[in-house]
């Protein structure tokens, strides 16, 4: 039997008995062996044989005690969020094409030059106001119901506008329809402005649905990460292969994936090797080579070998979970940027409302005649022209589109208060071991100097003028095999790599600080540094001058020798990785100054350094004072990112105003950075920084534009041309500039997802 | 100047004293949470102001009866999250605040706002 641990929610939950119920419900099934449910959590978890249960069976035994199981609540709760949105969407498209249908028929009966053109009843002011209501009352119930709620809460936002705005122009347009003598005694003719009232509701719906179609774009990069996730993974249980839902994977489960499949969770492989493409969870564009004890990320890609996997990450805690998480939380933080808005936003609404108040006084008593015309349509025109939705969208929507572009890019950002500092960065420090380099040394020079192990006779050493490299590096090897120290391990890989025979070492033994001895064939044979020559009296006089270039360029050098003499050179050193130059490049570029922060003696580091064009050059510095040197660079007053591995620079990483963890597999050096580059490309801290800046860039048009846009039409709603230039704005007008005002905004920050952020390599 | 003219200015007047007492100068109370909270979210959040302990837990429950859609989206910015609230369903969302402090939160269009007061 198939033991599985399964919990999910129900619905309807309210008492402790419904508790015990629930239970004995679930225990009856067949197949379950265990049942407990949570009042607390209102979550029932089941131990069951998968082979006999279904979800079908779990959601009737609930269903028969009067409750509702949500089985794979994720996956529902999207789907009914979808579906709930698209009807929405659908009643709202209704509303648009009646009330603007009904808008327009009202306009063509009312709008001086065009309503001698239409049918007679159209002009009927009685034929519009019926036109009118169901506009007004039923495509308008949200802002009415909107507003009266908000009210209650002493609060107003732009339905209260909305609702303010079309009731003053329907009531007044009713009231001289239905009593038009009492207009016409005060000296004001008896003209209706139904077209205004419907017209606006009509063009505002219609913005309403136009900014709901493309705000879903704004999360796009989330959907899509959702989406990357397999649906299901073929188990080994019991020696057989078979195909159950992901989310029934549990740790240690042995899982077969096949050329083409998608892996459905992390995990380390334990038989067999293919090439994987990783690019949609980090990336990282090529195609990785894995084979037996890598690790595998669940929702990567296949391609062309057939291997087993051991489960090690399921459900939350796999790399795709971590991401979709963080990208959720950086998409719901606040940009320090967005304050001045949130602090008009709030004041916004009661302001327009005064403003609108001021407007009528002010035409009523100093206006031209007809002055309530001009009064009132003034004022409905300030109302309906306020726009505080573009100051609450400019920000929100463009840090939700730049960090999902980054997610894509394989680049995660922390929060939009990191987003919004890294563009201000003017000093970067690199950490060097493995972050500038590979942080594993590799043999880079062998040089032999005259004695080499002969071919021939395979036990024997002689003495020959020919240079053989091979042979050195196989005695060294040989030599090194027993040894602990990295740079051993270097040369040890090396001579595998070549798949050298190693030869068999007596006496074996390793000299703290200076190196390895021991006997090969008879001979004594002794490996290390300078210190230990001197110390065996072996000269190496003759090879000094390739010993101190080769130092001078960074890299340890190694001697070798037998018999007193010296058999040659092995130099070994942390290779640069390939796409530093070129990130630094980019960096230097973008005008930011970059620092090398290093352990490493002054030599090695400055070798290293020059050679990728850094001049400022941080050496000797031990790892706990690489944050006290982040806080020398801040004290000179520069805004400095930290780039490291996340793990052992953690306190830099803190301590500098952003710091960029490069990832490593599956250790999402989430915590301590504020942005992580899990495509681990150095190339990223530029894409990265160009992100910041392109999305800052959106966030201060929008804000520029939003804010601009209330500051300049207000007081032309409001009708301060009108004495210079006879300017007015005409409320239906003004409906048509608001309702694009916020889905200009939000437009403006999908064009984000097509700005390019990775420098090009040419 | 006319009487319909004093009148329309008197009664402008007033009205502006009125909105700007009426939504400007509410005093709002705040709730004492300890465990869990219901926040009914129509035409703002009620209650909109709550107070919760620090280092602990507190569930945070909002239920949307408003169809605004404003309101169907809201964003505690200083906790990293956004949440989609579906109409007339329970949307629980747990905090454990580590800082005291007031801490504002919003729709998704900044229009409707509330504080949550870690003590």
């Amino acid at each position: 039997m198939l033991e599985t641990k399964k919990t999910f929610s129900i619905k309807g939950m309210h008492c402790a008995s419904c508790v015990n119920l629930l239970e004995q419900a679930l225990k009856k099934v067949t197949g379950v062996s265990h049942a407990n449910v949570n009042l607390a959590t209102t979550k029932a978890t089941i131990t069951y044989d998968s082979q006999q249960v279904t979800d079908e069976h779990l959601s009737s035994a609930v269903a028969s005690v009067g409750y509702h199981a949500m089985i794979n609540e994720e996956l529902k709760s999207e789907n009914e969020e979808e579906a709930e949105k698209q009807k929405e969407l659908k009643n709202l498209r209704t509303k648009v094409i009646v009330s603007l249908g009904l808008g327009t028929l009202i306009l063509w009966g009312s709008f001086p030059g065009l309503m001698n053109t239409a049918p007679a009843i159209l002009q009927n002011f009685l034929a519009q106001l019926l036109l009118a209501t169901p506009v007004q009352f039923w495509a308008g119930l949200s802002f009415y119901r909107a507003t009266v709620s908000a009210l209650r809460h002493r609060t107003a936002n732009m339905d209260t506008l909305v609702v303010i705005g079309t009731t003053v122009a329907y009531i007044y347009s009713a009231f001289v329809t239905v009593l038009p003598d009492v207009v016409r005694n005060i000296g004001v003719e008896a003209f209706p402005y139904f077209d205004v009232a419907t017209i606006i509701i009509g063009l505002i719906l219609l913005g309403r649905y136009f900014e709901a179609k493309v705000k879903a774009g704004t999360s796009e990069a989330i959907k899509k990460l959702i989406g990357l996730q397999a649906k299901t993974a073929r188990v080994i249980r019991d020696g057989k292969e078979m195909d159950i839902p992901i989310s029934e994977v549990v740790i240690g489960d042995l899982i077969r994936v096949r050329p083409g499949e998608k892996i459905p969770v992390d995990g380390i492989i334990v038989d067999g090797e293919s090439s994987i493409d990783e690019s949609m969870v980090t990336g990282e564009s090529m195609p990785v080579d894995k084979s037996k004890n890598d690790i595998v990320v669940g929702a990567t890609m296949n391609k062309t070998g057939s291997f087993t996997c051991k489960a090690t990450k399921v459900g939350q805690e796999t790399m795709l979970a971590q991401i979709i998480a963080l990208v959720q939380e950086a998409q719901g933080s606040k940009a320090p940027i967005q304050r001045l808005a949130d602090l008009v936003s709030s004041y916004f609404v009661p302001i327009v409302i005064m403003l609108a108040i001021a407007t009528f006084v002010v035409w009523y008593d100093f206006g031209p005649t007809p002055v309530i015309t001009f009064a009132l349509l003034n004022t409905v025109a300030v109302l309906i022209i306020a726009c505080p939705c573009a100051m609450g969208l400019a920000t929100p929507t463009a840090i939700m589109v730049g960090t999902g572009k980054g997610a894509t890019n394989g680049i995660l950002i922390k929060d939009a208060k990191s987003l919004e500092t890294a563009h201000k960065i003017s000093t970067i420090i690199f950490d060097k071991t493995g972050t500038l380099t590979k942080g594993r040394p590799e043999v880079t020079d062998i040089v032999p100097i005259s004695v080499i192990p002969s071919k021939s006779s395979e036990q024997a050493l002689r003495v020959s003028k020919d240079l053989n490299r091979d042979e050195l590096l196989q005695l060294a090897g040989s030599i090194e095999k027993g040894s602990e120290h990295s740079l051993a391990e270097a040369i040890v890989k090396e001579t595998e790599s070549k798949q050298f025979t190693l030869f068999k070492v007596e006496k074996f033994q390793a000299i703290p600080g200076h190196g390895v001895h021991g006997v090969v064939n008879g001979k004594r044979i002794v490996f290390g540094n300078k210190r230990l020559m001197d110390k065996e009296g072996i000269d190496v006089s003759a090879a000094g001058s390739e010993i101190s270039t080769m130092e001078r360029n960074g890299k340890t050098v190694m001697m070798i020798g037998a018999d007193n003499t010296l058999l040659g050179l092995i130099a070994v050193a942390d290779i640069i990785k390939e796409s530093a130059r070129e990130a630094l490049e980019a960096l230097q570029k973008l005008g930011i100054e970059v620092v090398m922060i290093t352990g490493d003696n002054q030599r090695t580091a400055n070798a290293i350094g020059h050679s990728l064009g850094i001049t400022r050059i941080l050496s000797e510095v031990l790892p706990d004072q690489k944050e006290e040197e982040v806080r020398k660079i801040q004290a000179e007053g520069k805004i400095v990112a930290m780039v490291g591995d996340g793990i052992n620079d953690a306190p830099a990483l803190a301590a500098a105003d952003v710091g960029i963890a490069m990832g490593t597999g599956t250790d999402v050096a989430i915590e301590a950075a504020d942005i992580t580059l899990i495509n681990k490309d150095l190339k990223s801290v530029a894409a990265a920084l160009v992100l910041s800046k392109k999305t800052m860039g959106t966030i201060r048009m929008n804000l520029v534009w939003a804010f601009g846009y209330n500051i300049i039409l207000i007081p032309v709603a409001m009708g301060v041309l009108y004495p210079f230039f006879h300017i007015l704005l005409n409320p239906i007008f003004a409906s048509v500039a608001m309702a694009t005002s916020s889905i200009s905004v939000v437009l403006n920050s999908l064009l984000l997802k097509r700005k390019k952020i990775v420098p090009s390599n040419t | 100047m006319e009487a319909d003219k004093i009148i329309v200015t008197a009664v402008g007047l007033i009205g502006t004293v009125f909105i700007y007492w009426f939504f400007l100068m509410k005093n709002e109370k705040e709730v004492a949470v300890t465990d869990s909270v219901d926040i009914t979210v129509e035409g703002g959040y009620s209650p909109s102001i709550i107070s919760i302990p620090k280092d602990k837990t507190t569930k945070i429950n909002f239920i949307r009866k408003d169809q605004s859609a404003c309101l169907e989206e809201v964003v505690l910015g200083d906790f990293k999250i956004r949440k989609y609230l579906p109409l007339n369903q329970k949307v629980t969302i747990e905090l454990t605040p580590r800082q005291e402090g007031e801490f504002e939160y919003a729709c998704g269009m900044n229009m409707y706002h509330g504080k949550i007061i870690v003590k």
